[in-house]
């Protein structure tokens, strides 16, 4: 696969695994991973303005197909929202929606043929290392989850005041004795790191086992005939069982994200 | 496998992408959604509305009707009567006109026969006038006997 490397298994799997790092600084951190972000980004437009066309020309009357499906989409997601979170939805649910279809979408990457697609960003986007799957990576799934971070805190604040946060950040959920401060602190303390991070491993780590488990595989197809032949049907199966990993993933990501939101609005 | 700027740049794809979603996709559609569904219950309401309608025009409709059937066998049976007051009243009318005619017609018969009567008293009259001046042989005077004819005339 790499032009100019020993292929073997090891390189196959680094070449796969590898990204297309651009360096903005001196510092490591200073580095951009510009696969994750060009395919994130491909697809966030792609999406957004898709759905953005249909809403344009959305009417109340009878809808078409494209309007319906994409109604259906709205529906399904503002259904979720109304069962967790009460209150007005003008921002949470279109968030939500974002959330859904661009993790949906990134996941979906994952069932593109890794090796077509390696063959095709080299030889037609010169693109020797590409990762096509930026949930995949750690960074995007941070960077989703962190945001929901900062939603939480920031509506915590808008609904209860900075003061009421603070106070509940020590007050909750044992009580508000000053004995209890430090305690409480401390058990809200790690609340707010275990959730982004729960969150955005979770994703991180079935999209990043998936495309393991695909390139063991193709691996094994390479060995032999026979390898070849158990390969295919195991991929099959897995690309099958994968829809379902994909699907649910993007949906287990909304629906924390509603309720993380959900429970920054709510007063202990 | 490191954390990189790449997750701040794609935080803030992400936030440009819940920026747009939030201001422009989710609320038009949103609106249709809603507009769509004002709509199914204005039309429920309306052919629920419309039902109870149909109901009611039927019923009126079925009252009208009643009355209407009465009405009309009023009508009929005041044609009926006025019918037959009718052709009594015209028998009535020819019967008395018929009276009038044969009344008429009497009279003139009547005129006519006392006319022929006068006109035959004259020539009568007139003829014993003659026959008695023949058998006088000799002439009478009218102016004389005129009152004699005259009472003649009346025996006659």
């Amino acid at each position: 696969m790499a032009t100019g490397h020993e292929l073997n298994a090891t390189s196959y799997i680094q070449h796969h695994l590898g990204f297309k790092a651009q360096a903005v600084g001196d510092h490591p951190f200073l580095t951009l991973y510009v696969d994750s972000l060009v395919t994130g980004a491909v697809l966030g437009i792609v999406a957004t303005a898709l759905m953005w066309w249909v809403a344009r020309g959305a009417t109340s009357g009878v809808p078409g197909k494209r309007q319906a499906f994409v109604e259906l989409l709205f529906g399904f997601v503002d259904d979720q929202v109304k069962g967790i979170f009460h209150g007005k939805r003008d921002f949470i649910a279109p968030t939500a929606l974002t959330v859904f279809v661009w993790v949906l979408l990134m996941n979906a990457m994952d069932f593109l043929p890794a090796d077509i697609m390696s063959w095709i960003l080299t030889n037609v986007f010169h693109q020797n290392e590409f990762r096509i799957v930026p949930t995949a990576d750690v960074n995007t799934t941070f960077a989703l989850s962190l945001s929901v971070l900062f939603l939480m805190i920031y509506f915590s604040i808008a609904v209860k005041g900075l003061g009421g946060w603070i106070h509940e950040l020590f007050c909750a959920p044992f009580g508000a004795h000053p004995v209890l401060w430090p305690f409480n602190f401390l058990f809200n303390l790690v609340e707010y790191v275990s959730k982004p991070l729960s969150h955005s491993l979770r994703l991180y780590g079935n999209m990043y086992a998936g495309e393991i488990i695909f390139l063991l595989l193709w691996l094994w197809a390479a060995t032999s005939l026979s390898g070849a032949f158990f390969g295919v049907i195991l991929g099959v199966g897995w690309s099958i069982f994968h829809i379902l990993i994909v699907v649910l993933q993007a949906y287990i990501f909304m629906m924390l994200t509603i309720v993380y939101i959900s429970m920054a609005h709510e007063s202990h | 496998m490191n954390i990189n700027l790449t997750l701040i740049a794609q935080a803030i794809s992400f936030a440009l992408f819940i920026l747009f979603t939030v201001k422009f996709v989710w609320p038009p559609l949103m609106k249709a959604i809603e507009e769509r569904q004002k709509q199914i219950a204005d039309g429920l309401a309306a052919g629920e509305q419309g039902k109870q309608q149909l109901e009611a025009s039927g019923k009126l409709a079925s009252e009208e009707l009643g009355k209407a059937r009465v009405r009309a066998a009023e009508i009929i049976a005041h044609a009926e009567k006025r019918g037959l007051q009718m052709i009594e009243e015209a028998k009535n009318s020819a019967k008395a006109e018929g009276d009038r005619l044969i009344a008429g017609a009497k009279s003139e018969i009547q005129q006519e026969v006392s006319s022929a009567k006068e006109a035959l008293r004259e020539q009568v009259a007139t003829l014993v006038v003659s026959g008695a001046e023949k058998i006088l042989q000799r002439e009478v005077n009218a102016q004389a006997h005129a009152e004699l004819l005259n009472q003649l005339k009346r025996e006659l």
